[in-house]
């Protein structure tokens, strides 16, 4: 079986949000990291590999400097890394990123390809489902389990109130949860191996049957017209009492604003 | 593509087990402003099996028409189906802006639909406008009129971007639950009903449902609570829960969690409040033992009054919070409960 798992690089907001003084926030001093639903999608096909056997293919899609996160894929056990990257693809948005990513994986073969089901950055949860769609297969989005039936694979997909278990043919798309898995550490081995290995670069010229005006910035329907960091709410009062003046404290605001 | 051949604003009117969801009200409100300031009519799409008798209470929140797609393949959804039923829509009737919740069927099906019309997407709005594109003039670039501006949080809910889909159509969004309001139904409303059927043939990509495991129903949507008690990891344990749903209950409100809690297994994932969860708006949320992650404030930081009770000092829901008090909710909040318990009763009497 070929597995081809998408991942990204992303800045890291999970505990390690900086902001400027002004309350802005300070991109430059937060670090990058490999985006938390990919790296559970990356697991889940490092499990289905451990399992049944597979041959898993990771492919991301950005700056030079995005390799870093194909070598942790590879040192925690993936077996080839893609770098997708070329100035005239940057800028692109969820329709460009998609049209792009299905144009690299048109020269891979798989039976699989799983994507996280959103990054944290952008939070769109769009790319995913986009590439299946440029790709004509089947699409199973939020997947919390995932299952080999011969040449079927079948998924729990989960939804607000329920779940439904799904089965399709492959070749199909899975997005993943981070929820779907504890992702597993790099080896020391895995990491010696992971940069003896060599990681395919490709750039415009290597994607297949896609067409100039869908890529990069000049290719992406949506236009930003304004971005902003956003103006939080103030910090309001903090108090520091012992329990019964804190509760008194409570209370008292609450009959303030009419609560109670 | 001729943009000029593309009119109306459109819904897509979820429905789950032929009982339409609330997102598709709230999307028909905001569809109606957004009619008004087009001078043009508000459509919702209905698909399903046996669902033509919703269209009515689409027309009570306010659609002028109805367009239903009902078909035995339409009966749970399923990402193809759908999504061949909604772009057929979308390429026989031309609408020029179409609106799609961003609930677990939304953000599947909405992506799917936009790659196959070749559009934009612009993904969990909150705010969305008829306004200019570029919003200001720029020398050597057209300024469009009557475009819509979709506004979404990104990066956590740390930026907000305002984004227009100028040279395409329709324009397309996701819309975050609970963010839109609903118009007063009129009662007695009768929709304007067109049928239409694309005709479906199943191929590799009708995926099979073998089983449908529904979750064990919480009796509120925490969406619609007035007042939230919400708990994070410090609560300690699944048990331990058992005094805040104290407190809840002293104030007619409902228990809600961070994603920590969701995480450890300790309440199930529709009470989780966050970017991956749901967006609140409560008049009061309590916010105990939860440190504040931006992914948490993400989905809370609109509600009116925050009450936060921490131990760490420095945890940064206290920079969001109207009243932060640093302390042990376990000395606390029993406390507290049974001193709004006297209180309450008191103003009774």
């Amino acid at each position: 079986m070929k597995i081809v798992v998408c991942v990204k690089q992303v800045p890291d907001t999970a505990g390690g949000v900086k902001f400027n003084p002004d309350g802005t926030l300070d991109r430059g001093a937060m670090l990058t990291i490999m985006n938390p639903d990919d790296k559970a999608g990356l697991e889940a096909a490092l499990r289905l590999k451990d399992q049944y056997g597979a041959e898993v293919t990771v492919v991301t899609m950005g700056l030079p400097k995005a390799e870093e996160v194909l070598r942790e894929a590879m040192a925690m056990g993936a077996d080839k890394g893609v770098l997708v990257t070329d100035r005239v693809l940057g800028g692109a948005d969820t329709w460009a990123t998609s049209t792009t990513l299905a144009g690299a994986i048109r020269n891979l073969e798989y039976d699989l390809i799983i994507t996280g089901r959103q990054a944290i950055d952008g939070d769109t949860a769009q790319v995913g489902p986009q590439i299946s769609e440029h790709l004509d297969i089947p699409v199973i989005s939020y997947a919390q389990d995932i299952k080999i039936e011969g040449d079927s694979v079948v998924v729990e997909r989960q939804y607000e109130d329920r779940y439904h278990v799904v089965k399709a043919k492959m070749p199909c798309l899975i997005t993943a949860l981070s929820e779907l898995n504890e992702p597993r550490y790099m080896t020391p081995g895995g990491i010696f191996d992971a940069y003896k290995q060599e990681i395919t670069v490709w750039g415009r010229a290597d994607l297949k049957d896609v067409d100039d005006a869908n890529l990069g910035l000049k290719g992406s329907p949506t236009k930003i017209a304004k971005a902003s960091d956003k103006v939080r709410k103030g910090a309001g009062e903090k108090v520091s009492l012992d329990p019964d003046e804190s509760v008194s404290y409570i209370v008292d605001k609450l009959k303030v604003k009419h609560v109670i | 593509m001729n943009l000029e051949e593309y009119k109306g604003v459109y819904v897509f009117a979820q429905q789950v087990d032929n009982e339409i969801s609330s997102i598709a009200f709230e999307l028909l409100g905001k569809a109606k402003d957004l009619a008004k300031d087009l001078n043009t009519d508000v459509t919702a799409v209905l698909l399903g099996s046996g669902v033509k008798a919703l269209a009515d209470q689409l027309a009570e929140y306010g659609a002028d028409k109805v367009i239903v797609v009902d078909d035995p393949e339409l009966k749970d959804y399923r990402t193809e189906p759908y999504a061949h039923a909604l772009s057929s829509v979308i390429n026989q009737y031309k609408p020029e802006i179409m609106l799609v919740g961003a609930t677990a069927i939304g953000r599947d099906l909405g992506p799917r639909v936009s790659a196959r019309v070749a559009t934009g997407l612009t993904a969990d709005c909150t705010v969305l406008e008829i306004g200019d594109f570029p919003l200001q003039a720029v020398p050597g670039q057209e300024q469009l009129h009557n475009q819509l501006l979709m506004t979404r949080p990104a990066f956590g809910g740390n930026t907000i971007a305002t984004i227009a889909c100028p040279y395409n159509r329709p324009q397309m969004a996701t819309v975050r639950a609970g963010v839109m309001q609903k118009i007063d139904p009129i009662k007695g409303a009768k929709a304007n009903v067109e049928e239409f059927n694309p005709g479906f043939t199943p191929d590799n990509k009708y995926v099979e449902i073998l089983d449908i495991v529904k979750s064990v129903a919480e009796t509120v949507d925490i969406m619609d609570a007035k007042i939230l008690v919400s708990g994070g990891r410090g609560v300690g344990s699944p048990e331990n829960f058992k005094i805040l749903e104290d407190l809840a209950e002293v104030l007619g409100g409902t228990v809600s969690c961070s994603r920590a809690v969701v995480d450890s297994g300790w309440k199930p994932k529709d009470l989780q409040v966050g970017q991956t969860g749901k967006t609140v708006r409560p008049n009061v949320y309590f916010a105990i033992g939860i440190s504040g992650a931006i992914q948490h404030v993400a989905g809370m930081e609109e509600s009116d009054i925050i009450v936060a009770i921490n131990k760490d000092a420095d945890a940064p829901i206290f920079d969001v919070a109207d009243y932060g008090v640093v302390g042990d909710l376990n000395k606390i909040v029993p406390k507290l409960t049974e001193a709004l318990k006297a209180e309450i009763a008191a103003a009774k009497a």
